[in-house]
């Protein structure tokens, strides 16, 4: 379809049913997920009531897959096949991850992404983050009564391009049709600005499970936008817990504890370290496996103390985004507290004695992202009316470029330039008769592509032999609103086109998740069958709808031949979806998108006209 | 019909020219893309999603041009076919080869002294010849329409620019 659902002010969107969307955050110690229901945000609950679904995974030897609460309990007794904080190794490489050695699993170095070897075969951390996504739909699609139209998930925003990826290609093996990757940070604001109705310069300070981010957003006119993020993709409350799971090894004089002994001492010390929060001392009393027991107590300026540093590291990021958005701490308006982990007091404090003062803890730091995310999946699904929603201007986190002569890179797009956003630049060759060139697309604010993040490695072919430095090839990056990059390549000087679009290659390639998606349905392809077919219907209906509204908004955009050959153009798609061949319905709604995108573009036009009328108009009232 | 390949000015409704007002721009660029954003389309077909995203790309890049003082007038010039040229170009008036150099004298012991409070200090006196700058290219681009000279004022906004990342990089540097 093509077309644009664009209404006056003062017209409600559609009489159509509310479509069901849903907000997910998938954290890396818990996920939620969270709706919109009778114009109120709500986290859903699961059989037991909880909201909160641990993101544990584990992958029993008779094929079962258990997820959450019931997994974290088979955490001592099997921690290899027992995945926790699995969001820690999506997009990244073996040599990426932190505390490698205390972790109990069968690591596999693959290129790119990190594999885990369980019971079950080697998985891919998308696999796993895949699992607790799906468990989240379900949960979804049984509160809400039906299929889900679409989710909004939230990443932390200073993600790579290879962790979104890998997060946008866990949620389309889930099943889910993904709106909007949004940033966690965004998303505090988006369930705290609307409460509080408030406009100015915001600090998120977002101290999660296993990430760390500081997003500056500037409020105003009904406009979120992220004016710089920073962070530290490795820290977060599990170093906490891991300070103190050593401290108590070290003061019960314990070694080389099992793998299950050390998963019960880090389990042990979560424990100890929430309570920490309300006591000012905690007793830790355990037996080990050999007969070791720890008998210690524990007072919370000792907790204070031995995670200082960790407190401390937090403040570099949030300096670095001050200055990225050019402010001092006094410009900040009030800074917002995302995370289980901003409960601990002597966070709560730093973070006031910084910006000078007491930080806003009002809404549950637990479930404030989830709950934004279900706002924004809720304007996403075109459940609100055009003139109720808000624009939401992101960011990108990280610079992205290309690499050069002498292992330099060459910045195409800088950080926090707002998405999506293009950007080009011109190379040329530099031996005679050259007619393939390389290129390396890298991440990251160092000079040296060594100390960059490497996405994709890609050659241009077919150039067009020439002198050195005869021929032009314009590199194109393209980043989406979901902050995903995809690059093109082409040779000016001739007018030859050859053009070649990235696949970064740490992402999983589609035909790799066509392959995953089919083993997961395999005892039951009808059913997936099904699912395909009824897909295909309701995006026809879906189009149709739309199609038929736009024109009766702005059927004058188009002359007689044109209407009829549109309404012709309806009346086959309509034929066809009434019949059960889903590729069918694919070809006919193609060839329908190619009918309608000239009324798309007028339409398109047409709204931007009265976007600067709008504008003549208020500069008249002045 | 409005394309893709419209003047920045146009397409936010904004005379050309390098004052400009700022509150308007915004408003105008806010108007758009709260029109365009994929944010807009996101549950609609791949078609308008493609259509969408090429303009918010547009109006983001008009936006990100028209915004900076330092990229408007570089974007003026090339509209009136200057290329300000800034590698090539060797005819710098022998002023402004001092200035540089003492510039670069400044920074090198600012970085040599490892200070966080001579940096800062030197990055204040960058922004401060900057805020001149930039008047006078307005001057040099509104009133006189000096386009040789407002290409020289272009190049040393572009230089004092690459002198204040170099700080900011130094200053990172001393914090990590």
């Amino acid at each position: 379809m093509a077309l644009l659902q664009i209404s006056e002010p003062g017209m409600s969107t559609a009489p159509h049913q509310h479509r069901l969307a849903v907000g997910i955050d998938l954290g890396t110690t818990n996920s939620l997920v969270a709706t919109v229901r009778n114009g109120v945000a709500l986290c859903l609950q699961d059989d037991d009531g909880k909201v909160l679904l641990p993101s544990v995974v584990h992958y029993l030897a008779d094929g079962q897959i258990v997820v959450g609460r019931k997994a974290q309990s088979a955490q001592a007794v099997d921690p290899r096949n027992t995945i926790v904080s699995v969001k820690r190794f999506m997009g990244r490489g073996l040599r990426d991850v932190s505390h490698v050695e205390t972790m109990p699993y069968d690591f596999v170095d693959a290129e790119g992404m990190v594999r885990l070897r369980t019971v079950q075969g080697v998985r891919s951390p998308v696999q796993v983050s895949a699992e607790i996504l799906k468990d989240l739909r379900v949960r979804a699609e049984r509160s809400l009564g039906g299929e889900l139209t679409g989710a909004v998930i939230t990443v932390p925003a200073y993600f790579d391009d290879a962790q979104r990826q890998a997060t946008k290609d866990a949620a389309r093996l889930a099943g889910l049709n993904v709106l909007r990757l949004l940033n966690e940070p965004t998303a505090a604001a988006i369930a705290y600005g609307l409460e509080n109705a408030s406009e100015g310069t915001y600090a998120v300070y977002d101290l999660g499970g296993g990430t760390f981010d500081i997003s500056i957003l500037r409020l105003s006119r009904g406009v979120f936008e992220v004016v710089a993020t920073n962070g530290d993709a490795s820290l977060g409350g599990d170093d906490f817990d891991h300070r103190l799971f050593c401290w108590i090894l070290d003061n019960a004089g314990i070694s080389l504890p099992s793998d299950r002994d050390a998963r019960r001492l880090l389990m042990k010390a979560r424990e100890v370290k929430e309570r920490l929060s309300l006591d000012e001392s905690v007793a830790i009393r355990m037996t080990l496996e050999r007969g070791d027991e720890v008998d210690l107590a524990i007072d919370r300026s000792v907790f204070v103390e031995i995670t200082r540093p960790l407190v401390a590291k937090t403040l570099k990021p949030v300096k670095k985004a001050l200055r990225d958005a050019g402010l001092e701490p006094g410009d900040v308006k009030g800074v917002v507290m995302v995370g289980g982990a901003t409960r601990m007091p002597h966070v709560q404090q730093a973070v006031g004695e910084f910006f000078g003062q007491t930080p806003l803890t009002n809404l549950d730091p637990d479930t404030v992202v989830a709950i934004g995310a279900a706002i924004q999946a809720n304007v996403l699904a075109g459940n609100r009316a055009v003139e109720d929603e808000w624009l939401l201007l992101d960011v990108i986190p990280l610079s992205l470029g290309i690499e050069t002569m002498g292992g330099l890179v060459e910045k195409i797009i800088p950080r926090n330039a707002t998405i999506p956003t293009a950007r080009a630049q011109d190379f040329t060759t530099f031996k005679d008769g050259q007619t393939a060139m390389a290129f390396h697309v890298v991440q990251g604010e160092r000079e040296l592509v060594s100390a960059c993040r490497s996405l994709a490695r890609f050659e241009l072919r077919g150039i067009p032999p020439l002198v050195a430095g005869a021929a032009r090839i314009r590199v194109t990056f393209q980043v989406d609103a979901d902050g995903l990059l995809s690059v093109s390549a082409r040779e000016l000087t001739t007018g030859v086109e050859a053009r070649v679009e990235v696949k970064p290659s740490y992402g999983l390639a589609d035909h790799e998740i066509a392959d995953m998606l089919r083993a997961g349905f395999e005892n039951a392809r009808e059913d997936m069958e099904l699912r395909g077919l009824r897909e295909q219907q309701v995006e026809a209906e879906r189009v149709v709808e739309a199609t038929m509204k736009a024109l009766d908004a702005d059927g004058d955009l188009l002359n007689t031949n044109e209407r009829a050959a549109l309404d012709a153009a309806i009346a086959s798609l309509r034929a066809t979806a009434e019949g059960q061949d889903s590729r069918a319905i694919k070809i006919q709604l193609e060839a329908f998108n190619r009918a309608s995108n000239e009324f798309a573009s007028r339409r398109m036009d047409k709204s931007i006209r009265q976007a600067l009328a709008g504008q003549r108009i208020d500069d008249l009232r002045i | 019909m409005l394309d893709l390949k419209q003047d920045y000015f146009a397409l936010f409704g904004l005379p050309t020219g390098f004052t400009i007002d700022m509150d308007r721009l915004e408003q105008a660029y806010l108007d758009i893309q709260g029109r365009v954003h994929p944010d807009r389309f996101a549950h609609l077909s791949d078609a308008d999603k493609r259509l969408s995203m090429q303009w918010a790309t547009h109006a983001n890049e008009a936006f990100r041009t028209l915004k900076s003082p330092l990229t408007r007038g570089q974007y003026l010039l090339e509209l009136q076919g200057v290329d300000p040229a800034f590698e090539t170009n060797t005819a710098m008036s022998s002023d402004f080869l001092m200035e540089q150099m003492e510039w670069r004298e400044a920074l090198g012991e600012a970085r040599e002294a490892a200070d966080e409070e001579v940096l800062e200090d030197l990055s204040r006196r960058i922004r401060h010849a900057n805020r001149t700058l930039i008047e006078q290219l307005g001057e040099e681009l509104d009133q006189k329409r000096d386009l040789r000279a407002a290409a020289d004022t272009v190049r040393r906004l572009k230089f004092l620019e690459k002198l204040q990342h170099e700080i900011n990089d130094a200053l990172t540097a001393l914090e990590s």
